[in-house]
């Protein structure tokens, strides 16, 4: 796994930012505009993505700017097929 | 039919808020090639969740013959997308190949025969092979024209009158009618000019269009205004319908309105005037 990126700074979307991490699990930090109403949503599903795709350590950067759920989940799975080469399409 | 690009989630989520017939998603020219990853996710994901209600959801895939295009079909049949819009469509074989790419992941997903294609006509080939490309597969529902690209093949630029796609047009039209699918119009791209935008709009409901492409929701009015047909139609289409109805009471093949036989044609037309009525909303099957 390498550093990436995806996502932008717009309204309605997220930046994620993955890198290798060198302790177990996921650490998840998360600066976001409507954090204290789905701080932990967005986590949970940022969490949920990445376990799908088969990552369990990990760092994740995101900056929430009023994301979709189905929007976090696009640029998570985009961040970490960047990091690690592996696409998720045949 | 409103064309969003597919890297951009806040007006893909908010794009249905307008009430366009159909919903265009873009992973072609609207997003750079640095971004063709991020966007079918997007679009993948977005198709997958948003509800759209009973909007039609076209994803614009890139060519097949660039890195890109296969995983944009796999990834957007497998969210259920209506209608693959093919960019650049030059000959029937290319239709062929999207089919069977198409075929290839719905057999995976089992849902053999869910996506419609649309081809998109942008270049003087493409124009030459309309009604091949508009019969090359039972998936077909609609060709349309792509003016920027053909005007450019045709060593030609855009101007108001329209005067340079009157060929392309009328070809496409043909094509699609001959073919029994729809047929659809280029953009507008200038925002600044709705009067030449309406003045367009018109031209291609003469021409016999279906509809027009837009890009922004600013334009939907004046194509729902141009297209909508009129108090005085709707009424003379209703009682051409309602002499239909009777006469197939009464078993007769003769349709009379006010003593007057009616022709095919006639009939077919208020058929029409009906069908726009109902889509735009401004009469309900009750009325009939």
């Amino acid at each position: 796994m390498k550093k990436a990126f995806a996502g932008t700074l717009e309204s309605g979307d997220i930046m994620i930012q993955i890198e290798p991490s060198d302790k177990e699990g996921l650490q998840i930090n998360l600066d976001s505009t409507v954090a204290y109403q789905f701080g932990e949503q967005i986590k949970s599903v940022i969490a949920e993505t990445l376990k799908n795709l088969d990552i369990n350590n990990a760092v994740v950067n995101a900056t929430d700017k009023g994301a979709l759920d189905c929007t976090i989940r696009a640029r998570v799975t985009a961040a970490a097929v960047r990091a690690t080469g592996k696409d998720v399409w045949a | 039919m409103m064309f969003v690009p597919g890297n951009n989630p806040a007006m893909m989520s908010d794009a249905f808020i307008y009430s366009p017939d159909s919903i265009m998603l873009d992973l072609e020219d609207s997003v750079t090639m640095a971004e063709k990853d991020a966007a079918r996710l997007l679009v993948h994901n977005a198709l997958k969740t948003i509800d759209y209600g009973n909007t039609e959801m076209v994803v614009r895939v890139n060519p097949l013959n660039t890195p890109y295009g296969k995983k944009d079909v796999e990834a957007v049949v497998k969210a259920g997308v209506d209608v693959i819009r093919m960019p650049k469509t030059e000959t029937a074989e290319e239709v062929v190949e999207l089919e069977k790419e198409i075929e290839r992941v719905e057999k995976e997903i089992g849902c053999l025969g869910r996506t419609q294609i649309m081809a998109a006509i942008e270049s003087t080939k493409g124009i030459i092979n309309a009604y091949a490309i508009a019969t090359a597969s039972k998936r077909m529902m609609g060709i349309a024209l792509g003016a920027e690209d053909y005007c450019a093949n045709l060593k030609t630029q855009r101007t108001p009158s329209g005067d340079e796609l009157l060929l392309a047009r009328e070809t496409i039209v043909v094509a699609a009618r001959a073919a029994g699918i729809y047929a659809l119009d280029t953009v507008y791209s200038n925002l600044n000019d709705m009067e030449t935008f309406r003045k367009e709009v018109e031209l291609i409901k003469r021409l016999g269009f279906d509809g027009k492409s837009i890009i922004n929701p600013r334009q939907i009015e004046i194509i729902n205004e141009v297209f909508t047909p009129t108090e005085k139609e709707i009424e003379k289409a209703k009682t051409i319908v309602a002499a239909i109805k009777e006469a197939a009471a009464k078993g007769s093949g003769v349709i009379a309105v006010n003593g007057k036989m009616v022709d095919k044609p006639v009939v077919t037309r208020a058929e029409h005037t009906i069908e726009l009525a109902l889509a735009a909303g401004v009469i309900t099957e009750e009325d009939l």
